[in-house]
């Protein structure tokens, strides 16, 4: 799992964080939408569990739930891309690398979409294109703020050129969301690199990026393999990317619902007069509490990543 | 000199040999030098009627490949070129100003390599930095303001790969093209001309139409790329070619090119000028459609089809 357990301590009430090794109180880690209290490492968080930090609780509603990835290819490389797919879907529960949806930030009406790394490493293929343009074309047609939550490694090779094309057509969908003035906000989150950097979440009129995420556009293998030289420390970070004048602002987990809906409030009371968000979430589903919900998650789903959160760990502490 | 190349090489030779004896004895020898014509015609029909992706990928990497600044040369006259991003500095991996095109004013854009070592090394190989994608970018606002059509040319193996490229921002540098160019309220028409390396490519190929010629490659990832990641093994990019589908034929098949420009037998570099009369009609052609329609119309069919590529399964639509 993300977080080791020590021994003799009863496994899911202590826990040893992989960043700085300090025990940990769980219900204190899951209360913080997973930020290890004692070093404030950010661990990846599922679609779902995004939702659950940005969201007011049961106020999600799902857009697109049905689409899944075709094989325009038939391409078969190591292994068929079919089987790619069906591991994703078994590991994640999703059918998809992004949700798309809409509901209620701080009872601001919100289009919203959430990537999940866990499936092909949030690689951006056609129906992750098609699903954010949709949803960005949703949010013109409502008036409704847009919120992009990124985590990608890039464009998803097996689909070829269809792929790269995604990344044309979100953009072009987002020139004409900008044109109607409806407030779009991208949050880069760990990690945000390759091609997918180079199109919608890039694009945003603001741009939060989570602490320590790694964003950046060429792999920094590539970059040292080309130069044959080490990079500086740091390098393509959140933080790097704030020096570099690249991001508005590195926000911590808690605070980012907070700082969008402060930025909302101040478009909206510059907007009165232009056409207004005509898009409402009906009944609000009675939930569990957040920590509670993101404790369940962690138990199903997130052991399975253990050892890909170890390397993303290791490269964030530039071991 | 190609692999494939080496047995029409060889037979070149030959036929030159004895041509130069013919000239030279009173042997009539135009028989022999008929029938090896005929052969070497025939072998060359096969040859490059078979091409693999991996072959093509050699002939569009060949270092005597006409680059775009040889097709401005070739195609257009009165090109004057302008420089620099009006930001950080000017990027010779990117070359363009207006131009015309027969009577037409344009204004031409693209990536270029470089053909002495020098140029190369100057060029950055073809590989641009943000400030390359911002100099495009405002050559064709540029454009716009004067109601010029622009023309791309594609040719990189992918934007560049540094510290500096990521510290001025080399992804948002090209998002911004891709959203700009899909609003530019003008015609414009890309061609790729040799390769066509992923994003960096990509900044400078949303348009009304985009062409390929023959031998170009367009491509999510470089084959090498693909390979590595794959096999762990660059040596595999053959295999990795044939699975990306890669070649000018296969992205017409799959929708995503719009038409594939010929080139003469045995690729660009062993006929520039035919090449170049090829691309000439084509470009004219292209653009004599697109300014049929309405600036609106235009837009919006440029939008269609971008909105138009992907590939997926959906059984039930959410209802909006």
């Amino acid at each position: 799992m993300s977080i080791n357990t020590k021994k003799g301590i009863p496994e899911g009430i202590w826990s040893k964080c992989a960043a700085c090794g300090e025990v940990i109180f769980q219900k204190e880690f899951f209360a913080g939408y997973k930020v290890c209290p004692g070093c404030s490492f950010h661990y990846p968080l599922s679609a779902h569990e995004r939702l659950d930090t940005l969201l007011d609780m049961g106020t999600f509603r799902e857009l697109d739930a049905n689409m899944t990835s075709a094989n325009p290819l038939a391409f078969v490389g190591n292994k068929p891309y079919e089987e790619s797919l069906e591991a994703s879907v078994a590991n994640t529960g999703l059918k998809e690398a992004v949700v798309t949806g809409y509901g209620k930030l701080n009872a601001r009406t919100v289009v919203i979409a959430v990537m999940d790394f866990r499936f092909i490493g949030g690689s951006m293929g056609s129906v992750v294109g098609e699903k954010i343009t949709r949803a960005i074309e949703y949010a013109a047609k409502k008036h409704a703020p847009l919120i992009i939550v990124a985590a990608s490694g890039g464009a998803r090779m097996q689909e070829g050129m269809f792929s790269l094309a995604q990344m044309a057509k979100t953009s072009a969908a987002l020139g004409k969301l900008a044109d109607k003035h409806v407030p779009y906000i991208s949050i880069m989150t760990h990690p945000t690199t390759g091609g997918v950097t180079a199109s919608f979440p890039a694009l945003a009129d603001i741009i939060i990026a989570e602490p320590g995420a790694l964003i950046g556009f060429t792999g920094a293998r590539v970059i040292e393999d080309t130069l044959k030289e080490k990079l500086p420390d740091g390098f393509q970070t959140a933080e790097f990317m704030l020096e570099h004048g690249m991001v508005d602002m590195v926000v911590e987990r808690k605070e980012i619902k907070g700082e969008i809906a402060a930025l909302l409030d101040m478009f909206q009371m510059g907007a009165a007069g232009r056409p207004q968000a005509t898009l409402s979430v009906g009944d609000i589903v009675p939930g569990a509490d957040v920590a509670r919900k993101m404790q369940k998650s962690m138990q199903t789903g997130v052991k399975k990543s253990a050892k890909n959160i170890k390397t993303q760990v290791k490269r964030l502490q530039g071991k | 000199m190609l692999d494939f190349e080496k047995h029409i090489e060889d037979m070149e030779k030959r036929l030159d040999e004895l041509k130069r004896l013919s000239a030279g004895s009173k042997e009539d020898l135009s028989l022999e030098i008929d029938e090896l014509e005929r052969q070497l015609a025939e072998h060359k029909t096969k040859v490059y009627s078979q091409l693999t992706p991996w072959q093509r990928v050699q002939i569009a990497r060949h270092p005597d490949r006409p680059q775009t600044r040889d097709f401005i040369e070739m195609i257009f006259h009165d090109f004057i070129e302008l420089h620099g991003d009006r930001l950080y500095g000017d990027d010779a991996a990117i070359v363009g100003g207006p131009a015309f095109l027969d009577g037409r004013a344009v204004m031409v854009i693209g990536q270029h390599k470089g053909h002495t070592t020098r140029e190369r090394v100057t060029c950055n190989f073809g590989s641009p930095h943000p400030e390359g994608y911002r100099k495009a970018l405002r050559l064709m606002k540029l454009a716009e303001k004067f109601n010029l059509p622009v023309i791309t040319f594609i040719d990189t193996q992918g934007a560049y790969p540094g510290v500096g490229a990521e510290e001025r921002g080399q992804a948002w540098a090209i998002a911004d093209n891709l959203m700009r160019m899909s609003q530019l309220r003008v015609p414009i028409v890309a061609v790729n001309i040799a390769e066509g390396g992923s994003g960096g490519a990509l900044a400078l190929g949303v348009a009304d139409r985009l062409l390929m010629l023959e031998n170009a490659w367009y491509s999510v990832i470089s084959p090498e790329g693909c390979a590595s990641i794959l096999y762990k093994d660059a040596a595999k990019a053959p295999e990795a070619a044939e699975s990306l589908k890669m070649t000018a034929d296969a992205l017409y098949k799959n929708g995503i090119v719009d038409e594939v420009v010929p080139e003469p037998v045995g690729g660009a570099h062993r006929a520039p000028n035919a090449t170049a009369e090829n691309l000439h009609a084509a470009l004219n052609r292209a653009l004599e459609e697109i300014s049929a329609s309405p600036v609106g119309t235009m837009l919006d069919l440029r939008y269609a089809k971008l909105r138009a590529i992907g590939a997926f399964e959906e059984p039930q639509p959410t209802p909006q």
